[in-house]
This record gives C-alpha cells, sequence and structure tokens, in this order.
C-alpha cells in the first residue's frame, strides 16, 4: 500500500505501523521513544494532538472542549499537573462566525475546569473545500509531580486494572448522530478533564503503574498497548466492565465492540492490587468516576495479549482493533 | 443446571460430534463469547459459509474496482467489502488512488446518494444473502417507482439452502448437525430447511441461545432424530416472511452462481429479472474482465466448508493476518479466519 488511507488514522495497528515505520526512525529521541501520550522532559511534560472530529457539535461536547480535555488528559496520564495550553485553528473560508464564538466559549470553560491557562494561538484560513469547516491542533505543558513515575515497565503481573466508569459513550454518541439513531437523552460523549481526578488518584498512591485516557481504539488499544510495551498478560473480566444498555444497542446494530469504541473522558490504571480499593474509592468522589470500578488483573501467563473472561464463562482475546471504519471520532 | 452443565451431560459418552454454525454472525458471536473453549472435548464448533463477503468471488471485486475507475461513478457499499482483495487489488486502495466509494448502512441510502448526485452514475454493490437482498430489491423497486435513473446495482447476492444442499452431498465435509442462521430463516422460514438430513436447529445470537441450540441438536442426536427445530421462534416462522419473499420473486430470478471455494452452485444465486435491466449494471456497464487467476497456497475453499479449520492454513496468522489478507475470511468482520485470529487461541 503506498497512500494513506482511513486506517492509518484510526489508532490501531495501521497507526501503529506508521509510528513505527516513519515517525520513530525519522524523528528518533530518547524523550520520543516512550510513545506514552505525552513526552517527559525532566520536570516538565509536553503534548500535542489535533482534533478533526465531525460532527463539530456533539452531545456532550464540541470540538473546542474536546480539543483541550484531550490534551490536558493526555498530560495528566502523563503523570503531570497540566499548566498552560496552545491553541492552532484552521477555518474553512465559509464557516460561521457564531459557531466559531461557540468553540472559543466552550474552550475556555473547559480549560477554567481544568485549571489550565490558554496562552499562545494561531489562527489560519484556508479556501472553501481545502478543510471541513474547522480542525484545531492543541499542544500542553505540565508539570511533573515528584515521586510519580507513570511506565508501563513498572507494571508487574499481580496489579490490578481500573476504569474510571462506563466505556464507548463518546464513540457511540458520534455514531448514533451519524446514522440517526436515536439515543435517549442521558446518552452523551463523555468528554471532559480527567486531571482532578488523575492528581488525587496518584495522590492516594503515587506508585500507581500506568495511566492511558482510552480514546482512539478504545480500551481494548490501550490494554494491548500496556500489555506489549510491559510484557505481561491482561485478563478482564466482561461481567465487571461498566457499559451502558443503549451504548450496547448502539454495538449491536452497528457491529462494534464497546471495548474498542472511543472514549474522551475515560483513564485505564494499573495499580497495585493492594491499593486498588482505596484508589477506586478515591475515583468514585469524582463525577468523571462515580462509576469506576476494578475489571481485572496482570497476568504472567499470555505475555504481551489481552484475554477476557465472558459472560458465559468462556475465554477470548481482546485484540488490538484494526483501523475499523469510525473516521474523525476525535 | 446451567446450559454449559446440561451440554456435558449430553455430550458424555458420545462419538466426537460437529456442528456447523453455517451464518457469520453466528461465528463472531460464538468466538465472542469464547463458547469453543467451555463445549466439552467432544463436541467441537466447525463455521460454515455464511459469510456473505467470504463467498465472493475475486471477478466480482475486480468488476467493482473497474466501475469505481470509471470516471463520475460513485461506488456504494457496505464497509467489509472495502478490504476484500481481488485478483489487482481492493476498494479501499481504489478509494485512496482517487475513486469515489462510499460506506452505506442501508441499500435504500443509495437513492439518496444517487438524488444528490444527478450528474453521476451509484452502482450498488449488491453482496449479501437473504438477509439482505429483500432490502436490496425494495430499493430496486423504489429507484424504480422514483425514476432514480443514476442508480445502478451489481448483484451477487446468494442463496444459503442451496450451499448447505451442496456440503451434505460433498464427501470431504464431515458436519453431525447444524445450527441454521436465524436472520436468513427470519425472511426463508424454517421449512426451507427441510431437506436437511441431519439434526438442525434455527438459532437466535445471544450466547444463550446459542447454547440452548447445541443443548437441542444433542437430544436430537441423543433420540436419533434428524429434524429442523426452531430455538428462534420469536422472529423465525416456519413459512418465513412472506411480504420479503414476494418482492425477491418480484425483482430477482433464480440462477446457478459461482462462491469462492465452493464452486458452482445450482440455483443459488439472484439476478435481476430482465425489466429491470435498466438497473442492472452488467447490462448497462458491460465490462471485459480479464481472468487473473490468483495462486495463492490461501485454503480459504476448504476453511468455508468446514473441512479444515483456519490454523491448519499455511498462510494463517503468518502471511494472511487482518491487515494483510490474502484470503476475504481473514478481511470480513464475520470471517472465520478473522474471528479465529481476533478472538481465539487464548489458553490459561
Amino acid at each position: 500500500m503506498s497512500k494513506i488511507t482511513m486506517a492509518h488514522g484510526a489508532g490501531g495497528k495501521f497507526s501503529a505501523d506508521l509510528i513505527r515505520e516513519i515517525i520513530l526512525p525519522t524523528f528518533d529521541n530518547e524523550f520520543l521513544s516512550e510513545l506514552h501520550d505525552g513526552a517527559k522532559l525532566g520536570k516538565i511534560a509536553m503534548t500535542t494532538d489535533s482534533y478533526v472530529i465531525r460532527p463539530i457539535f456533539f452531545r456532550g461536547g464540541d470540538i473546542g472542549k474536546l480539543s483541550i480535555c484531550g490534551t490536558v488528559n493526555d498530560l495528566a496520564v502523563t503523570g503531570a499537573v497540566p499548566r498552560f495550553i496552545s491553541a492552532g485553528v484552521i477555518l474553512e473560508e465559509g464557516f460561521e462566525l457564531d459557531d466559531l464564538k461557540k468553540i472559543a466559549a466552550s474552550m475556555a470553560e473547559a480549560a477554567k475546569e481544568a485549571g489550565v491557562k490558554i496562552v499562545t494561538g494561531d489562527t489560519k484560513v484556508v479556501g472553501r473545500g481545502q478543510a471541513d469547516g474547522i480542525f484545531i491542533n492543541t499542544a500542553g505543558v505540565g508539570e511533573l509531580l515528584d515521586g510519580v513515575d507513570i511506565s508501563a515497565k513498572n507494571v508487574r503481573a499481580g496489579m490490578r486494572v481500573l476504569i474510571s466508569g462506563t466505556i464507548g459513550e463518546h464513540a457511540a454518541t458520534i455514531l448514533a448522530e451519524r446514522h440517526g439513531l436515536e439515543l435517549p437523552a442521558s446518552v452523551k460523549s463523555d468528554c471532559a478533564p480527567l486531571n482532578g481526578m488523575i492528581l488525587a488518584m496518584l495522590n492516594a498512591e503515587p506508585k500507581i503503574a500506568m495511566l492511558r485516557d482510552a480514546t482512539r481504539g478504545g480500551v481494548a488499544a490501550v490494554l494491548n498497548e500496556i500489555a506489549g510495551a510491559a510484557g505481561v498478560g491482561i485478563l478482564i473480566d466482561e461481567k465487571k466492565i461498566p457499559v451502558r444498555g443503549e451504548v450496547r444497542g448502539v454495538c449491536e446494530i452497528l457491529g462494534f465492540d464497546a471495548l474498542e469504541l472511543a472514549n474522551e473522558g475515560k483513564v485505564v490504571a494499573v495499580v497495585p492490587a493492594d491499593s486498588a480499593e482505596k484508589i477506586l474509592s478515591v475515583m468514585k468522589n469524582f463525577a468523571c468516576g462515580v462509576n469506576a470500578a476494578d475489571i481485572g488483573e496482570v497476568t504472567e501467563k499470555f505475555a504481551g495479549r489481552v484475554g477476557l473472561r465472558t459472560q458465559i464463562g468462556g475465554l477470548r482475546i481482546v485484540d488490538m482493533p484494526v483501523g475499523n471504519l469510525v473516521p474523525r471520532i476525535c | 443446571m446451567s446450559l454449559v452443565e446440561t451440554i456435558e451431560n449430553l455430550a458424555r459418552g458420545k462419538k466426537n460430534l460437529r456442528f456447523m454454525e453455517v451464518c457469520g454472525t453466528h461465528t463472531v458471536s460464538i468466538f465472542r463469547a469464547g463458547i469453543r473453549n467451555i463445549l466439552p472435548e467432544n463436541v467441537e464448533l466447525v463455521s460454515g459459509p455464511g459469510c456473505p463477503v467470504c463467498v465472493t468471488c475475486d471477478e466480482y471485486i475486480d468488476a467493482a474496482i473497474a466501475y469505481s475507475k470509471m470516471d463520475g461513478v460513485i461506488i456504494a457499499t457496505f464497509g467489509d467489502m472495502l478490504k476484500v482483495p481481488g485478483s489487482a487489488g481492493t476498494l479501499a486502495e481504489a478509494a485512496a488512488a482517487g475513486a469515489e466509494v462510499r460506506v452505506i448502512y442501508s441499500p435504500l441510502d443509495c437513492i439518496k446518494i444517487a438524488l444528490e448526485n444527478p450528474t453521476r452514475r451509484v452502482i450498488f454493490l449488491a453482496v449479501g444473502f437473504e438477509t439482505t437482498a429483500p432490502t436490496a430489491a425494495a430499493t430496486v423497486l423504489a429507484a424504480k417507482a422514483q425514476g432514480v435513473r443514476n442508480l445502478l446495482f451489481l448483484s451477487a447476492q446468494k442463496l444459503v439452502p442451496p450451499a448447505l444442499k451442496m456440503l451434505l452431498a460433498d464427501s470431504a465435509v464431515k458436519v453431525d448437525g447444524f445450527l441454521l442462521p436465524g436472520h436468513v430463516a427470519v425472511v426463508t422460514g424454517a421449512d426451507a430447511f427441510r431437506f436437511l438430513e441431519v439434526p438442525a436447529v434455527v438459532a437466535g445470537f445471544e450466547p444463550e441461545e446459542i447454547l440452548l441450540a447445541l443443548v437441542n441438536l444433542l437430544r436430537q442426536v441423543d433420540a436419533g432424530r434428524a429434524e429442523v427445530a426452531n430455538e428462534y421462534k420469536s422472529v423465525v416462522k416456519a413459512e418465513g416472511n412472506l411480504a420479503a419473499k414476494k418482492i425477491l420473486a418480484q425483482v430477482y430470478e433464480e440462477v446457478d452462481a459461482k462462491w469462492r471455494g465452493l464452486g458452482v452452485i445450482p440455483k443459488s444465486g439472484l439476478r435481476m429479472r430482465a425489466e429491470f435491466a435498466e438497473f442492472d449494471a452488467e447490462k448497462v456497464l458491460p465490462l471485459e474482465i480479464k481472468k487473473a487467476a490468483r495462486r495463492t497456497a490461501c485454503r480459504c475453499g476448504e476453511v468455508l466448508r468446514g473441512v479444515i479449520s483456519p490454523t491448519e492454513c499455511p498462510l494463517f496468522g503468518k502471511a494472511c493476518q487482518p491487515l494483510h489478507a490474502v484470503g476475504p475470511c481473514m478481511i470480513s468482520v464475520e470471517g472465520v479466519c478473522a474471528a479465529w485470529y481476533k478472538y481465539g487461541g487464548l489458553r490459561l
């Protein structure tokens, strides 16, 4: 294949290949090679992300809120306290000014909620048809917490795997809107800044081994990346994974697996077994963590792979999603 | 007693039993629930030819790609056709190279695309079994009624009962019973499978429904019976969906059709009747497709007939993976090789 296909942007195997074959060898350095959501640079962490979601306004948020929360969360899961954000906006000729105002306002509101400042930025306008309405890039800088080391190398067999709440709502909301499926008003994107909750979790247990926000590729992709990077197996229990019935329904109709659906306000944590309960109770104090659950364990067996104990007691693999057909989900 | 325990009790002391799940949706459900590895050792589930993408031939993909390269053509297709390789490339590659390929969820979407693009020609890749064929037929009728002039259908729709008839006659295929496809049976009716001479059960798709159907199959084996039971009565009737059957007969006629891996099966395909020729891509835009035979060690054919399991194919998991698939069984979300690769093989 000699051209970029939509699958290269889906966060699955094609994206991983792109990083391994082009990005890493070209830009090779010691900060890049950890391939975490953000880079650790001494006492600070830095990250960047671009947002091309369609539709730009959706239930539970819009591209502006997403562009702040996504970058804040990438910093938080690096073990940093997010401080400063930059924003680059690419606008298509003809874009409604009122829409831009709404998007800017929700960026400001999300930044306030997350306790970060938007300190620099850039605006470009391209001709009609040369972009799709609005694209946003944000970068963020945060201060790394002392005594915290979020890294796959700290993941050990016996540790517990936690998720901060019900999964798949962001992607299910976007998919339902695109396909004209009616969802109850209670189902909306989970887009939210997680840095407050993550800071509290790290204060309760600085030895949390791994944190990831389960965006593109969902929980399935994140767990596979952790298992691969740490050289361990992960076994999760289907009965314990929180999924709303409505999200299950969308998955059934459209043929998706909730484990593979993108979230924009869910963190996966790998934590020492003896502090799992304490961390869970901390998470449940936050609105974004009320449905937090312990969903499984790190194992010595089947290193590099993720297994699922099913509802009826069977066992199957949770594979790395292969670029499914859900383009422009974030 | 749980269903799994009932199955264990019924299977105890019996010879090795092989049951074929015909439908790709069953295959996926069985793998996702991990059913294979909780069954007793002497009860084996084998997958059949029930993934429409998997049984679609190279020639069809080649034709679709050739159409996609014509000026002004928009190809409309279900998503899982995109990555299926023909003899030279996939539709996804054609799209990356500039062809316009739209993924749709219902054939009726094609009418909307055609009306929005009056200067273009929309070609719908009508692939599927009795489950999707009625909607495609309804779309043909709607297009005719609305006077849509720029919508064509490339039909490779297939019928399941003739394929099962062929499998039963094949001495290489050893099957002690069938889990019959629930969605297909909604249209055909359970009675359409009465010709089977082995135990058969129309089954639903939830893990418990599949286990229930297995219990029924084992009870039939136990009693020495061979009948078509219906464990999906909530939606499947003996006579099927008469309205759907009627529009199928109105739009299509049964013809011999080539299945990947199974060869030509008599009266197993659906061709548009002459009165709908204006919507038939092959009639309106005849193609000259050179037959470029692909030579691969892919054993899709035997996998689709349940003669071998995917892991017995020399390419499985090596040259043939979801990322770079050789055969369609590894591409389609309902393909048995893809399900095996994605969910199978985990032992604790």
